[in-house]
């Protein structure tokens, strides 16, 4: 008995032992900040002084009645819907030509990976310059063309940048959703396609009676991943306009920054971190059950 | 109806397309970072680089560069061995351990990995000026492993759980400790999964920008994504030598994905496939 109870005690320790690192690593970056970040959200604090004063919901409240943080939230909601229109139907179209092609287009496969091995520093920056209404790429190629009169301030005009800017992350994105249909495509068994050949099926009908409706579950996930992915994003935003042009691509994930560390409001940044936490998370819990009923 | 060959004939015009769409942009960079300024002020964008310079690669030798790429090594490889060790020792208690809290704390971590990891920004900002360690390579490690937890620990306990019961019986009677069931059985048999988790988090983590933007501030410490982004802020007019530091920071990605395209494919999407 009382060895059994030393065995049992050795286990537990042996437990224990194994998972604190993670149980600690996680409660001291994970979960203590989220617990920070609300509690923070009371206070009025430029991040150095020694005191921090109690507000209370005041920050709570002011973020309700601040229309740039509104804005940026649309500019998310904007990006969500862009994304999903842009990335998603060129993302599947590819899949589809490349599972067709087979081993054949392997070659293409590799020169559309590219985009995925750069980093999104590195794009934003490049594209700064691709933009560039003198020297830069784009300006290049439409006067090579005779389009000068398209030719734009890309990231200068306010009306334009929030665009010049998702058109980027489109890009960065479409090879990421490429691969993830390509390797959904890749579990359809080949009996399937067989058989649709006997009876006759065209292209078309390959496509729309078979790859389409098998992709339906990966194309759901997808969806998912780019809604939480446009409401949290940040890099190349940052990098490209830093939310401007007078707040135009402003984010909420790029405005949260902006207060925090370029005004030193750091009270209020953890407002709009919290509120993001509440938004994505929410949004996130809805997709997920949303999508589950309707496979059930 | 199209027939089979005009078909393939759209296939390959699309294909066309696309890959100039998806490559232009890096014969842009490459060809600019080999001409002189004077030649990019006064040609076309567009052109082959009539007389190639590696003048500005020079330029980026001469700055930072070298630390920057050292720090990133530091910071990412150290990252991933702690991840990589870290996990999955608690991968291994919640896939063959029986306890109580078993399914509950595996919930709880699980669940960390839908969380918005900005949320947690500022507070680690805090806590790492309060730990003293702003400003330097350690500052980073601690959330990147920490951060990098729930999806790693996840994977890899769904993979573990599925190495057979009767290795471990087997083991268990010839006297094999915990420990030892942990180093000398399920750690060897879960490699697959192992390098899925640490080139997911490898590549992750070797672009991450907004935790290393906050948590450093000088060249000495800071990663290869602020790199760029330092280069940027001080050679902003010199696009031939902005465009050298592009093209070399994209060089060690590049020959990983070269070395081991399909396990790199498949690191990369580790997370979204299970997310």
């Amino acid at each position: 008995m009382g060895k059994e109870r030393s065995a049992k005690l050795w286990h537990n320790m042996g437990i224990l032992l194994f998972l604190a690192p993670a149980l600690i690593l996680i409660g001291v970056y994970i979960i203590w900040p989220i617990i920070m970040s609300f509690n923070l959200s009371r206070f009025d604090w430029d991040g150095i002084s020694p005191q921090k004063i109690y507000v209370g919901f005041k920050n709570w409240i002011d973020l309700m009645h601040d229309t740039i943080f509104w804005h940026a939230l649309g500019n998310n909601i904007k990006f969500i819907i862009l994304s999903l229109v842009i990335e998603m139907p060129i993302a599947i179209l590819l899949a589809v030509l490349l599972d067709r092609g087979g081993k054949k287009f392997d070659i293409f496969k590799s020169l559309f990976y590219l985009p995925m091995l750069m980093s999104s520093v590195a794009i934003g920056v490049l594209f700064k310059y691709i933009y560039d209404p003198q020297f830069g790429l784009l300006s290049g190629i439409l006067n090579f063309l005779h389009l000068d009169f398209l030719a734009q301030d890309w990231l200068g005009d306010p009306k334009i940048a929030f665009y010049s800017v998702v058109a980027v992350i489109c890009w960065q994105y479409i090879p990421f959703y490429m691969i993830f249909f390509i390797a959904a495509l890749s579990n359809i068994p080949q009996e399937l396609y067989e058989a649709a050949k006997i009876d006759g099926a065209t292209q078309g009908q390959y496509f729309w009676k078979i790859e389409l409706p098998l992709l339906s579950p990966s194309i759901k996930t997808a969806c998912i991943l780019s809604l939480i992915g446009s409401l949290k994003y940040f890099d190349l935003i940052y990098v490209m306009t830093e939310g401007g042009p007078s707040n135009a691509t402003e984010l909420m994930a790029t405005y949260m920054y902006k207060s925090a560390f370029a005004s030193f409001k750091m009270g209020y940044g953890s407002t709009i971190a919290s509120a993001m936490f509440i938004i994505i998370t929410t949004a996130g819990i809805v997709a997920y059950f949303a999508t589950r009923q309707k496979e059930a | 109806m199209a027939t089979g060959k005009e078909i393939k004939k759209w296939y390959f015009a699309f294909l066309a397309i696309w890959t100039l769409i998806a490559d232009i942009p890096f014969l842009f960079m490459a060809f600019t970072s080999l001409k002189t300024q004077m030649e990019l002020l006064m040609g076309n964008t567009w052109q082959i680089p009539k007389k190639p310079t590696i003048g500005n690669y020079l330029t980026v030798f001469e700055g930072s560069f070298f630390n920057y790429l050292k720090n990133s090594v530091i910071a990412v490889s150290v990252s991933v061995v702690l991840i990589l060790l870290v996990s999955s020792m608690a991968a291994f208690v919640f896939a063959r351990m029986k306890f109580g809290l078993n399914n509950v704390l595996y919930s709880l971590i699980i669940a960390g990995m839908a969380i918005p990891i900005h949320v947690t920004l500022i507070p680690i900002y805090i806590l790492t000026n309060k730990m003293k360690i702003y400003d330097s390579i350690l500052a980073l490690i601690g959330p990147y492993v920490a951060l990098s937890l729930p999806m790693s620990i996840f994977i890899l306990t769904e993979f573990m759980r599925e190495i057979p019961i009767e290795l471990e019986e087997a083991a268990k009677i010839d006297g094999c400790s915990m420990f030892r069931l942990y180093s000398n059985i399920i750690l060897p048999l879960s490699r697959p999964a192992l390098i899925t988790v640490g080139i997911y988090n490898g590549t992750y983590l070797w672009n991450e920008f907004i935790f290393a933007l906050v948590l450093t501030s000088t060249p000495e410490k800071r990663t290869l994504p602020l790199g760029i982004w330092d280069f940027q802020t001080k050679y902003g007019s010199d696009i031939p030598a902005i465009m050298a530091f592009l093209t070399l920071s994209l060089l060690p990605m590049l020959i990983a994905y070269i070395l081991g395209q399909d396990k790199i494919i498949k690191g990369m999407m580790a997370g979204a496939v299970k997310g």
